[in-house]
């Protein structure tokens, strides 16, 4: 049943209130006991019942395999509070949300979990004489999605006559287009998308968010934002880490897949989409899908002239050896797994024609880094004698999401002295400097949004469709070229051959 | 020139100091100070959000320095403290930069500025003149006066675009809302009284947010609130905020016994208004409401272990009780949230602040 189907009598008490109240809910985690419901989900409910963001009445279910009763699963979510919360929990406040958690042993695939789940549900309904809206929050491995959406339909969970139900997906949407086509194919027989929340915890993060203020709050920025003044944007989103003990599953992922077939994508359509009519979450989202939709998917027996990719041999980072890719515990010895990814695409419409944008990511480079780098024409004249200076340098501007968050300008400036010389020099804005509020962590944000229903930091089917279909060809002409694949060493900026993937007169920015 | 911070007696250990100064040599101290950091080679970055003004007597001043150290991330970037001296004709200060958290390796270190002023009582009324040189220009500057110096404040309003208040220190609720008032005209108040019942005023209006409870709003005919004694104010803003929000039309409150008792009109029926002292109570601020209605509904809020303690008993007499989670604020919390809200704008005080003005005889 939707909420705006009917009319609603007002509640004038929240105007002017900075946390508008979210109906009650009942979070149910699937996947309760995993790593990222211990890292980030549990830490990022306590933080928000710390702050007093949470639903007015809440009440948390965890479902996952291990057979354990209640008071243990609230032991272990007690525990990852206290490892993983980004404040030290108080104690009075813990122990009040962990008194309205339960839990529910059993495989995914077994039909009781989702008769206990409901009679539990129930249960918190008729303890608080009110129906909780229903948020089941999947953080299990992907393959569970189609299993877990098509029980919740079968249990009649899917929809409730007195309540929203939504159901939260975590990344990835398939390891392909036709997988994610398939899983959607699939949540769509059972929800409507209304329902589905697809998460891209890159679009939770404050910085990025502010890629729209900076664009659509700023007259400065939008007279110069097309391939006029532009001449090409870079998107770096470089690890200095390497695989780690993630290699089970970053053998079935690779670079691409895991930054950007979803977080790189989602950063070039918010750099690139129209202003949107209104921030409402259908507005934003069309305006993103445009974009997508006019970048055109490389032929498969092309990408080589648009994509590199590699893999981190053996050197030196934070100064020490370090093993390259292939000696990484548990990575097999003939892997053609990339640890590094660079792509060359385009949008094709009447702002962005020509204008070449590039993505790269990596792991094991030299540094952790995610900016976006727009480098604007270099002046048509040039009336200044440049010798003894490294010479006038096009404008940048570039938008750094970690780790300085914030805007810096390149402007060239005369050098002191009798000559008139140029260098380039920079006019910063940290965003750490301007602001007195530490940013919330992005789980936070998008769990409440999830349960309020407002739906513009998640991906919305046709976003995932678009991303697939572009970067689709570039993984079917990788697969069907052997390998060994290109080297670079730990520690550096990438790999050589990212060089040929760059239009004349372009470069990389160092990382 | 920038100073050795070693060697030279008046920058000892970071810090600038001198006696008998003037405001143009404390502003020449905190631009030094900051070439200094930079000629050290760190990489720092002055933060830059607001300018916070704060006038109190010197025998507090530690109090006050020890409060603002509370007020965790919620530091402003320069802070300028003018401790008043009875007799004094001279100022003395010092200056200090201030960084911030343990930055890791690559990120910039953000520092804060901090400037204490011995001023005499003389001073007061000029306040501006000695602050003006002081202030970064076109940040937000907000003043603080708790300990009083209303002249103070008055000679600031010329540079300051945000008043920070607590309308709790003021012994008489009349005086406290005129004063408010008063100041409410010439600049934006943000008033830490009203803070104390954000929670409260959040939490209300969540129990009545669900659809089918909405209709209750326009029912009401009792609220009854607790607070601590010294803390009416809060009482008053809160019922100021109730009939701004509903479209009471207040009536005066008076004194029966320990409490304050009142009405207010309502759209359908008249509305019972008691404000209750709870002497038990530790912290400033506001211990529970109980709110009825016409149709036999009631909701209590009550501090309690990890948030509020709510209670709702419907028209059949049937109770539920469950706890509204959040950890309390504290009195630095409260101070930070004044601080961070100085950046907002809140629609609603005014209003409430009119209403309770309404209350009052």
């Amino acid at each position: 049943m939707s909420e705006t189907a009917q009319k609603e009598p007002q509640n004038p008490l929240v105007e002017g209130l900075e946390r508008l109240p979210i109906h009650p809910t009942t979070l149910v985690i699937f996947g309760g006991t995993g790593d990222l419901a211990k890292r980030k989900l549990l830490p990022a409910l306590y933080n928000l019942a710390h702050e007093g963001a949470l639903p007015e009445r809440f009440t948390l279910i965890g479902v996952s395999r291990s057979d354990m009763p209640h008071d243990d699963y609230r032991q272990m979510a007690k525990e990852s509070i206290m490892q993983f919360s980004r404040r030290p929990p108080d104690e009075k406040v813990l122990d009040r949300l962990l008194e309205n958690v339960r839990y529910v042993p059993g495989t995914f695939d077994e039909d009781s979990i989702y008769e206990k789940v409901k009679e539990t549900a129930e249960e918190f309904d008729q303890g608080a004489e009110i129906v909780f809206n229903r948020v089941f929050y999947l953080s299990t491995a992907p393959a569970f999605f189609p299993v877990i959406v098509g029980k919740l339909g079968e249990h009649g969970l899917n929809r409730h006559d007195e309540s929203e139900v939504r159901v939260v997906i975590e990344k990835p949407i398939g390891r392909n287009l036709a997988e994610a086509m398939a899983l959607t194919r699939a949540n769509l027989g059972v929800l409507r998308e209304e329902q589905v929340f697809r998460i891209d915890h890159y679009l939770g993060k404050e910085t990025v968010q502010n890629m729209m203020a900076l664009r659509f709050a700023n007259g400065l920025f939008e007279p110069i934002w097309n391939r006029n003044y532009i001449d090409y944007v870079q998107i770096t989103a470089a690890e200095d880490l390497g695989v780690g003990t993630r290699a089970g599953y970053y053998e079935t992922s690779g670079a691409v897949r895991d930054l950007v077939q979803n977080h790189m994508l989602q950063l070039l359509a918010l750099l690139c989409m129209e202003p949107p009519v209104t921030f409402s979450a259908d507005d934003v989202r069309d305006e993103k899908v445009k974009v997508l939709h006019a970048i055109h998917a490389p032929e498969v027996d092309r990408v080589k002239e648009i994509a590199v990719r590699a893999q981190y041999a053996s050197g030196m980072a934070e100064g020490k050896d370090v093993p390259g890719y292939l000696d990484e515990p548990g990575v097999p010895p003939d892997s053609t797994t990339e640890t590094f990814g660079g792509i060359r695409l385009e949008v094709d419409n009447w702002r962005w024609a020509g204008v070449p944008i590039y993505l790269r990511t990596g792991k094991r480079l030299a540094r952790k880094i995610t900016e976006i780098a727009v480098t604007l024409k270099p002046v048509p004249h040039l009336a200044f004698d440049q010798q003894g200076s490294v010479g006038v340098q096009p404008n940048q501007l570039i938008m750094t999401m970690q780790p300085n968050e914030g805007v810096s300008i390149t402007l060239g400036a005369k050098i002191p002295g009798s000559r008139m010389r140029i260098r380039p020099v920079n006019m910063e804005f940290l965003y750490g400097t301007a602001f007195l509020s530490q940013s919330p962590e992005a789980y936070e944000r998008l769990i409440t949004d999830a349960m309020r229903g407002d739906a513009t930091l998640f991906t919305r089917v046709d976003e995932v469709i678009a991303q697939w279909r572009i970067i689709d060809p570039i993984l079917q002409a990788w697969s069907e070229e052997p390998g060994p694949l290109p080297k670079y060493p730990a520690g550096s900026s990438g790999p050589e051959e990212a060089n040929g993937i760059l239009m004349p007169g372009h470069h990389w920015r160092t990382i | 020139m920038a100073h050795d911070l070693d060697t030279d007696p008046t920058w000892l250990g970071g810090v600038w100091a001198e006696q008998n100064t003037t405001p143009a040599k404390i502003a020449e101290a905190l631009s030094e100070l900051l070439k200094a950091r930079h000629a050290d080679g760190e990489a720092c970055a002055p933060a830059r959000v607001l300018n916070l003004v704060v006038i109190v007597d010197r025998e507090w001043r530690g109090e006050i320095i020890n409060r603002l150290e509370r007020v965790g991330r919620y530091h402003p970037s320069r802070l300028i403290l003018c401790a008043v001296e009875p007799g004094r004709t001279e100022l003395d200060a010092w200056a200090t930069l201030r960084v911030e958290g343990d930055p890791r390796p690559g990120e910039m270190a953000l520092y804060h500025e901090e400037v204490v002023v011995d001023i005499g009582e003389q001073h007061l009324g000029m306040m501006d003149t000695i602050v003006d040189p002081l202030v970064v220009s076109d940040l937000v500057t907000v003043v603080w006066s708790p300990h009083g110096h209303p002249e103070a404040v008055d000679s600031l309003l010329r540079l300051a675009q945000v008043v920070l208040i607590d309308s709790l220190m003021e012994p008489d609720p009349a005086a406290a809302v005129a004063r408010a008032r008063e100041l409410e005209e010439r600049a934006y108040i943000v008033d830490l009284a009203w803070l104390r019942s954000t929670p409260w005023r959040e939490r209300v209006a969540a129990t009545f947010d669900p659809r089918s409870l909405r209709p209750e709003l326009g029912k009401i005919n009792s609220v009854t609130v607790r607070h601590r004694p010294d803390s009416v104010i809060t009482g008053l803003l809160f019922f100021g905020w109730l009939a701004s929000r509903l479209g009471w039309e207040p009536g005066h409150i008076m004194s029966q016994h320990d409490a304050l008792v009142g009405h207010a009109h309502g759209r359908r029926q008249d509305v019972k208004l008691r404000l209750e002292p709870d002497p038990t109570m530790n912290a400033p601020g506001l211990a529970g409401v109980t709110i009825e209605t016409a149709s036999g509904t009631e909701i209590s809020l009550n501090r309690g272990p990890g948030g509020l303690t709510a209670r709702r008993r419907n028209r059949k007499g049937n109770e539920t009780t469950w706890t509204v989670l959040g950890a309390s604020r504290g009195e630095g919390g409260i101070l930070g949230e004044g601080i961070r809200q100085a950046l907002l704008r809140d629609p609603t005080y005014a209003p409430a602040l009119r209403a309770a003005r309404a209350m009052l005889p």
